[in-house]
């Protein structure tokens, strides 16, 4: 066995799959075209509610290179779910407008939309309700919110501290609904052979998305394989099954030929998730120091008629800060909407935009400067669990982060720094993203010429996931990492977590790292020689995760904005971001750099532009298209730089890493909107921070 | 898609004899808007008769110092052309603010003046709208308008033309060369652009079958003193939310000689900004003045409840143009 000197965690190691991706050699799921391979093209409901009446496909099927029309009349049965979304075609109800109705499946993509558009759908449409309001009479207290944590949660008399407290701030925060845009189209290509179905899919968790379509086909996961080897961006949209690879699988059962469906960037805004839209009030009472005394998070959010996805919106707030008395709710309505779904930090997103800004409304109240108010709040043990920190290092970020950012020398006077025709002003917000683990599994092989292959079904969605697990893989083995090859993105690899929760290199690379010490033990049996076979060891990592000390284990940031608002038309650029996290140790900083500043970039996208506009008559979300629903364009983004504080943390996992795939997007539109404040005194407290909320 | 039928005739006059002779053909210059409508279901073209080797791609100089610009040309040819950006800044900046570079180099001058409306329910035909099937309603004026028309819009319509081109063009006085069936003529801007009324299915007052040939920007030297500032949701790649183009040229007594204003994206044409220019002529050149002429024109507004914030943002745009060009003046 060879052994090496160099250790790859923490080395800015080129992606091994760049070269492959730059020279278009990389595969993504629609590019994989089996023999016989037919087209989908799937119709959607135009009605928000009610029943499918009936169906002409006469114009569709004369259609030359048509196949088949399949809607619920003729769809061949699933099994019985309590997924609603996914049983599709399997009934003629209607529970929001875009749902699949019925798919056209034909020898060319043309001729599939072709057909798909000549198809006469008769609906019986009934009324619906698609308004998310704070005072909607059907709003109801979830059982739990995600992932599985109580929906309530009250601690000592807050209305009580509220009432008597010096210093109140009582503000009410909205953001809208946003959509995951990931440059690669959720894509679909189904086939079925001897009883078995294989899936090329882009999907963020292989095994997981393998666990929800068996079932529906009444079949056992094994004789599901699902494939996606590379994935162009997914932020959560790709963390669930969502309804188009159900049709795709269903239909190629159906044709009894191997199925494409490349969802639209039209349809997506209604079958693949969504950011809920929330409205939040916080209540903070304080000291004259601003000291806090008690915090109040309630949320209102929305979910669809056929499934309860209870987004945790405040529930960063119950770790935050220190404070006597706290209460964090969440209330759910059920509209006849699309289904909500993950967008990179579902709940700490939305919910620290609106704690962070009332935090800085906190420290004008006061007249306590920002970073300074959160050093003073900052709690000794998890004021949630009463569990001390595994780590927790927000006040070394907020404090790395000022002197960087020259935030010193800051006036906190709001509306009086004017060059040109440009206001100018800075903010700050805190960032933080729980550190989870979940159990993998994983298998190590050494080959007699040296060579080592680790398999796991863990999916790169670009963020360097393969990059990571080879420098872990071969830290573990002592080997140079080109000889290390890790093979990933498919089921039929020792089952793994999805690409989700941030969670991904902490799960991965425990098992990665479990399955490469045990084949290093196996051949120091054999003496170092790997015999002419080879030499396999596996690990799975369930009860080390289930056996793990009990610390509450969280990573932290701070960032920092400055902001110019133009003075005659509102519009807002910002012209400086600062980031300084604090996330455990770093595997690789050039992808973690990606990583963080991608973060952040898609945080300044939502702080300034982000919002799926709601038509409440038709119950569709209508700027479903890039021109239409801006994120942030290059001229947008102009000085951005992450930094981290290094963090030695012994209670996380062998690699001593925290997630920082959303981390970043948490706090930053609260930085900018503070700075919007700093620099206008204008305080806007409904993203997006459009200039007609500004120009007067 | 519906399928459809490609020709690329040899010149002009046989494009024009296409066009007339099917019933359901159109002209596809770089295809940026029209493919896009076309996959949306919006146009439905049982022909495309390609253009853009027909009408020219030369940008000309006038025997009386003006351009001659073929239809044919390509929107970042346009601004990037010395004597366009020597001579009419205006139409340089408005045509660079548009779209992205890429779109930039397939898009033609002819196409982009016919570009329809980004009105998002015209784009989607499972809503109503008057504009795309007539009849049907325009679910736009009690629905969605935030980024829709301030200026001249009808029951029947809200929508605005989206082309920052347009409104340069129309503050420069452009002429617009057309060849139709009966014949050349020429239309001048603004002018080809027609508010909606009752029919908001029309855009402009061209023909079936006319054919854009060439824009004709007529000597104007004042224009060297010119500017379009495009107020906009994000930093590139965005229409405009509001948008202006100004001419202005100060005589000895720093007062107002001569000026052409038009604004974009707050009606269903390039709205010439007629009260403010004839407020502004003769006054002195200072930003109370331009306020007082500025306010001359957004009197006239009928905002939408979801629009009004582009009567304030029109105003504004307007005072900080005219002081930028007195100020370097
Ligand atoms: C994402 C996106 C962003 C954009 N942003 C902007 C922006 O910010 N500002 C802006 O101004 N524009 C913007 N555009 C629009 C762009 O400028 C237009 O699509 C383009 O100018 C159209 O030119 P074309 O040659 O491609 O026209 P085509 O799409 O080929 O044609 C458009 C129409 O004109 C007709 N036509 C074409 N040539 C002639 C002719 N010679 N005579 C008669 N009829 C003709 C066609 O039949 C069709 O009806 C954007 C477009 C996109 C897709
Ligand atoms: S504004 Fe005009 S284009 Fe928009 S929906 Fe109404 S009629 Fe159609």
């Amino acid at each position: 066995m060879t052994t090496t000197e160099i250790t790859y965690v923490g080395s800015p190691i080129d992606r091994v799959d760049g070269l492959e991706k730059v020279t278009g050699r990389a595969r993504y799921a629609s590019e994989h075209n089996p023999r016989d391979l037919t087209y989908a093209a799937p119709v959607q409901a135009t009605i928000a509610r009610g029943e499918v009446k009936g169906m002409d496909a006469g114009a569709a099927l004369k259609v030359p290179g048509m196949i088949a029309v399949i809607w619920h009349g003729n769809a061949p049965r699933l099994a019985p779910s309590d997924a609603a979304e996914l049983s599709v075609l399997q009934s003629p109800r209607v529970a929001y407008r875009g749902q699949y109705v019925a798919v056209a499946i034909a020898e060319t993509l043309e001729a599939a939309r072709e057909a798909a558009a000549l198809l006469r759908v008769e609906y019986s449409e009934e009324a619906h309700d698609v308004e998310l309001r704070a005072d909607h009479p059907r709003l109801y207290r979830p059982d739990h919110v995600n992932p599985r944590l109580p929906a309530d949660d009250v601690r000592g008399d807050p209305d009580a501290a509220l009432a008597s407290a010096p210093v109140v701030v009582d503000a009410t925060y909205t953001t809208p609904a946003e959509h995951n845009n990931p440059m690669e189209p959720h894509a679909t290509v189904a086939e079925w052979d001897g009883g078995g179905l294989t899936v090329h899919d882009s999907t963020q968790g292989p095994t997981a998305l393998r666990g929800q379509l068996a079932p529906l086909f009444g079949m056992p996961p094994e004789q599901v394989r699902i494939i996606s080897p590379h994935v162009g961006g997914g932020f959560g949209s790709k963390g669930l099954a969502h309804p188009h690879v159900v049709l795709a699988a269903l239909a190629a059962k159906q044709v009894g030929r191997p199925v494409k469906l490349t969802v639209t960037r039209r349809e997506m805004f209604a079958v693949t998730g969504y950011r809920t839209p929330t409205i939040q009030r916080v209540r903070l009472g304080a000291e004259e120091d601003g000291r806090l005394i008690a915090i109040s998070h309630e949320a209102c959010e929305q979910s669809s008629t056929i499934a309860e996805f209870a987004e945790q919106t405040t529930v960063a707030t119950r770790m935050m800060y220190a404070a006597p008395h706290r209460r964090t709710t969440h209330r759910l309505v059920r509209l006849d909407v699309p289904t909500p779904s993950w967008m990179r930090a579902p709940g700490e997103a939305p919910g620290m935009f609106a704690l962070e800004s009332a935090m800085d409304e906190l420290a004008v109240a006061c007249g306590v400067d920002p970073v300074e108010l959160r050093v003073r709040n900052e709690p000794a043990t998890d004021p949630d669990t009463g569990l001390p920190f595994s780590s927790r290092n927000l006040v070394a970020c907020l404090r790395e982060g000022a002197r960087r950012f020259g935030w010193d020398a800051r006036d906190p006077r709001p509306g009086v720094r004017r060059r040109g025709g440009l206001l100018y002003g800075t903010g700050v917000a805190s960032s933080t993203y729980p550190a989870y683990r979940s159990p993998s599994q994983a298998s190590a092989r050494a080959e007699p010429d040296g060579t080592f292959t680790v398999r796991i079904a863990a999916a790169d969605l670009g963020t360097g996931a393969r990059t990571v697990l080879t420098q872990i893989a071969a830290d573990t083995l002592r080997a140079p990492a080109e000889r290390v090859r890790v093979e990933i993105g498919d089921s039929a690899l020792p089952q793994a977590s999805i690409a989700g929760g941030s969670m991904g290199t902490a799960s991965w690379g425990t098992a990665v790292v479990r399955a490469c010490e045990a084949l290093v033990r196996e051949l120091e049996r054999t003496g170092g020689v790997v015999p002419p076979g080879g030499a396999e060891a596996s690990a799975a990592t369930a009860e080390e995760v289930r056996g793990q000390e009990k610390y509450a284990r969280h990573a932290f940031g701070a960032q920092f904005a400055e902001v110019a608002v133009d003075a005659d038309t509102g519009e807002t650029r910002v012209t400086r971001l600062l980031g300084v996290f604090a996330a455990g140790r770093i595997v690789n900083p050039k992808t973690a750099r990606s990583q963080f500043v991608g973060g952040m970039t898609m945080g300044l996208s939502m702080a300034l532009f982000e919002e799926s506009v709601m038509d409440a008559r038709f119950g569709d979300y209508l700027n479903n298209d890039l021109a239409q629903y801006h994120i942030a364009a290059n001229a947008d983004v102009r000085d951005i730089e992450a930094f981290w504080v290094e963090e030695d943390d012994p209670h996380l996992n062998p690699m001593g890493t925290k997630g920082i795939g959303e981390i970043g997007i948490v706090g930053t539109a609260a930085a900018v909107a503070n700075a919007v404040h700093h620099a206008t005194g204008i305080r806007v407290r409904d993203l997006p921070i459009r200039l007609d909320r500004l120009v007067r | 898609m519906r399928p459809f039928a490609y020709e690329r005739p040899a010149d002009v006059r046989s494009a024009v004899a296409t066009l007339g002779a099917g019933t359901d053909a159109m002209y596809l210059g770089g295809g940026t808007n029209l493919v896009d409508l076309m996959r949306l279901g919006v146009a439905e073209p049982g022909t495309l008769v390609d253009v853009t080797r027909v009408t020219p791609a030369a940008i000309e100089e006038t025997p009386d110092g003006g351009l001659l610009i073929g239809a044919g040309v390509r929107n970042g040819d346009l601004a990037a052309h010395p004597l366009v950006r020597r001579r009419y800044p205006v139409l340089a900046q408005a045509v660079l603010s548009g779209a992205s570079g890429q779109i930039r180099n397939m898009a033609t001058v002819g196409g982009n003046l016919l570009q329809r409306t980004r009105c998002s329910y015209f784009q989607d035909v499972t809503k109503p709208c008057n504009k795309r099937s007539p009849g049907s309603g325009c679910p736009a004026r009690t629905g969605d308008h935030r980024n829709l028309a301030i200026f001249g819009h009808s029951e029947s319509c809200v929508a605005t033309h989206p082309s920052d081109m347009a409104v340069a063009l129309a503050a420069l006085g452009a002429v617009v060369h057309v060849e139709g069936p009966g014949g050349a003529r020429t239309v001048p801007m603004p002018g080809l652009h027609r508010l909606p009324g009752e029919d908001p299915s029309r855009d402009t007052v061209l023909e079936p079958g006319d054919l854009i040939t060439a824009v004709e920007v007529p000597a104007l030297p004042l224009a060297a003193r010119s500017r379009y500032r495009k107020a906009r949701d994000r930093a590139s790649f965005s229409f405009a939310v509001v948008s202006v183009a100004a001419v202005l040229e100060l005589d000895g007594e720093r007062r107002v000689r001569d000026c052409r204003i038009a604004f974009g994206a707050v009606a269903h044409v390039p709205w010439r900004a007629g009260s403010a220019e004839a407020a502004l002529r003769g006054a002195p050149a200072t930003v109370e003045e331009f306020a007082r002429a500025a306010d001359a024109e957004v009197r006239g507004a009928r905002p939408l409840p979801l629009n009004a914030f582009k009567v304030p943002l029109a105003h504004n745009l307007l005072v900080r143009v005219l002081a930028d060009l007195a100020e370097t003046s």
